[in-house]
């Protein structure tokens, strides 16, 4: 571990995965914590529990706001254990001098979200500090749902399973990296941030087996993938020209460097499913957004590795993301 | 000529048939050589895409790459990277620089861990962003780490161009700018102080693409010339780079030496005219720059002109920045990577020590060297 925090340590990669285990999971250790899932399930399997803070700059953005953000981030976590959301905390942290308008734009963004997912806030919490200390505003919110499909997790991927996207790739990170300061392109790029739970209902109603789920976040598709193939010992072989990107975000990618599986997603989930299930899903999927695919397929090939092959014959890895994104220069 | 879109670069010139067509032409014409070529991709980006889309696993085995000292962030020396360290943390300093040239360690850390001590620093796509900061923070100073080959360097004399036309006061610059042709002539025609031999294994190159759009293929003419070693300058999308390939290839087979333009489409023999005129204007050739890896090459970086003096942050704050020379890990073998005599792998850090994390060694620092990119995408393929 580095001396110090550097903000490479909060990019859901290698860094970030470092932070949790060496310092927190040393201290906090217990078994349910351990299990490290988007949500943990507790109550002997009836309830998700998770929480999650939004720190993002700037507040407004195409698509979207934190508040928005707030309330899909959390629930999408529950989701993502199989659960309905049902009820949240939100605590804000405010810094001095904000618009009350702003504030109130955010939480009316909150609320609409909440309608979406059924779910309500039931206590919250407010906190303003002098200037400087936090950057504008920042939110905490804390969701419990619960779980409707038992047996979801990163450990169950089997050798001939197939993995799905729930819709093309990087719109979030996109967005905000083109939104952000020293960058400043224009585009015509909103962020996917979205509430998954109505997706996830519908693929339980079509009475699909899921094996594993997760919203791919920071980190991207990358992170997700790669830790899936080092919890369930199983290879992930990715057709690289299956993996659905949209124009402008390929574009921004080019530009910049960067991968548009390695980017952030706000509405974007990965699911596995037996190869038997992989038609029904897709079709499920298709109903919400035309550009979700099946990517991948689960093999013994490299063990705990993520293989990417090109339509012209050659293989490399797709490793997880480290290090803060930051674009190439030449 | 029909309009070329951004959507063709990554389509058609990604097309699986058109790689495996070209992958068979180099298979036919690499049979009829009773040798090994060894073609040098001088430039990071090259490397980068290479690595990326894999085409070593589509060349017959008489076909070697050798990954050149073409990653500006690289080959950057730590006592230039502590300048930027000990900038960063001068009262009242915004340091602005470009992309991944924040995550490089120098011999006290990177600018990521001065920023997180609390100093102000910022990257930027276009360095005429200086300017809008400099506008916004009218106290502070602003310090523009120059970085970069012959691509970057237009872009910074544009920037001192309208700082004194603008007669805008707090930006200041710190130039590290590099050239191309110096670093190749050393990588063929100089003594490997290690070895204590001429001991390289070049025998072609693949000319950088961006470089030339703005110096012209010109710059290559001493190379078939002067040193019997074919130049072709390609694009960086994988069907350029293999169609350029081929282009080497030929030339063995049919006995020729001469430089050859495979990336037409953006890249003339005379370049940029204006973009040169400009670098001319506010720049100067260093005596001697040294290069992580390699050592000092003479005359292959650039200063701002003595008459510029004043916007010199290395001279502005002489007092405080460090001039020792920090030399490379003794168990690196950088140098004989650039040179084609060691690839990644043979290093007995690599992957262990030295990953893209924690970088010890030149080409790990940034995705475009090759230790990097090896490790990226295929140190067990």
């Amino acid at each position: 571990m580095t001396k110090t925090i550097t903000i490479a340590h909060g990019n859901g990669g290698t860094e970030n995965n470092e932070l949790i285990t060496k310092i927190f999971y040393k201290h906090f250790e217990n078994d349910i914590l351990a299990k490290s899932e988007d949500a943990a399930v507790i109550e002997d399997g009836k309830l998700a529990f998770t929480t999650d803070s939004f720190t993002v700059s700037p507040l407004f953005f195409p698509g979207g706001d934190i508040g928005k953000l707030a309330v899909c981030g959390t629930c999408n976590d529950l989701a993502m254990m199989g659960a309905k959301p049902k009820y949240m905390t939100c605590s804000v942290i405010i810094e001095e001098g904000f618009s009350t308008r702003e504030l109130e734009k955010i939480v009316k963004s909150m609320k609409t979200e909440l309608e979406i997912n059924d779910a309500i806030v039931v206590s919250g919490d407010t906190k303003v500090v002098p200037k400087g200390a936090v950057d504008k505003l920042f939110i905490n919110t804390t969701g419990i749902g619960t779980i409707e499909h038992k047996g979801i997790t990163a450990s169950g991927l089997k050798e001939g399973m197939s993995i799905l996207v729930s819709r093309d790739l990087g719109c979030h990170g996109a967005t905000i990296f083109a939104a952000r300061e020293g960058i400043e392109l224009e585009s015509g790029l909103k962020t996917d941030c979205a509430s998954l739970y109505p997706q996830i209902k519908a693929l339980m109603d079509a009475d699909i087996n899921i094996v594993a789920l997760r919203d791919a976040t920071r980190g991207g598709v990358s992170a997700v993938l790669n830790e899936w193939a080092k919890t369930s010992d199983v290879c992930v072989e990715v057709e690289e020209e299956k993996i659905p990107v949209i124009d402008e975000v390929r574009g921004i990618c080019e530009m910049l460097g960067f991968e548009a599986v390695d980017l952030a997603n706000e509405g974007t989930f990965v699911l596995c499913v037996n190869k038997e299930d992989e038609a029904k899903a897709l079709e499920v999927l298709q109903q919400t957004h035309k550009t979700s695919a099946i990517i991948a397929t689960v093999t013994q090939q490299h063990v705990g590795k993520v293989l990417l092959n090109s339509s012209w014959g050659t293989k490399r890895f797709l490793d997880l993301p480290t290090g803060e994104l930051l674009p190439r220069i030449c | 000529m029909a309009e070329l879109e951004l959507k063709n670069l990554y389509d058609d010139f990604r097309d699986g048939d058109t790689l495996r067509a070209y992958a068979k032409i180099i298979a036919k014409d690499a049979a009829k050589l009773d040798r090994t070529i060894n073609i040098m991709e001088v430039c990071g980006g090259h490397t980068h895409s290479i690595m990326k889309f894999g085409l070593p696993q589509m060349m017959p085995k008489n076909i070697n790459f050798i990954h050149g000292p073409g990653c500006p962030v690289c080959i950057m020396p730590k006592e230039r990277i502590d300048h930027a360290y000990v900038l960063s943390l001068q009262p009242d300093v915004i340091l602005v620089t470009l992309g991944d040239m924040i995550k490089v360690p120098g011999s006290s850390g990177s600018l990521q861990d001065t920023r997180a001590k609390g100093a102000d620093v910022r990257f930027v796509y276009s360095p005429l962003e200086c300017i809008k900061i400099a506008d916004k923070n009218p106290s502070k100073t602003v310090i523009f780490f120059a970085i970069g080959f012959e691509t970057t360097t237009p872009m910074t004399a544009v920037l001192v161009d309208q700082i004194i036309k603008l007669d805008i006061e707090n930006v200041l610059f710190h130039i590290n700018h590099v050239t191309v042709p110096e670093v190749m002539r050393e990588l063929i025609d100089s003594r490997d102080e290690h070895v204590d031999s001429y001991n390289n294994k070049i025998d072609a190159f693949i000319g950088p693409s961006h470089v030339s759009v703005i110096t012209g293929a010109k710059i290559y003419d001493e190379f078939p010339r002067d040193y019997d070693r074919p130049v072709v300058v390609s694009g960086f999308e994988p069907v350029d780079v293999m169609q350029g390939i081929s282009m080497i290839v030929k030339q063995f087979v049919e006995n020729r030496c001469e430089l050859e333009i495979q990336y037409k489409r953006v890249v003339t023999n005379e370049g940029n005219k204006s973009a040169q005129k400009l670098i001319d204007t506010y720049f100067d050739k260093v005596d001697l720059f040294r290069w992580r890896g390699l050592g000092s090459v003479p005359e292959s970086g650039l200063k701002l002109k003595n008459e510029f003096i004043k916007y010199d942050a290395e001279s502005v704050y002489k007092s405080v920045l460090p001039i020792t020379e920090i030399e490379d890990h003794r168990l690196c073998i950088c140098g004989d990577i650039l040179r084609g005599t060691a690839k990644p792998p043979e290093c007995t850090i690599f992957g262990t020590a030295c990953k893209p994390s924690t970088p010890i060694g030149s080409c790990m620092v940034s995705s475009e060297g090759a230790c990097a990119a090896y490790y990226k995408y295929g140190n067990l393929i």
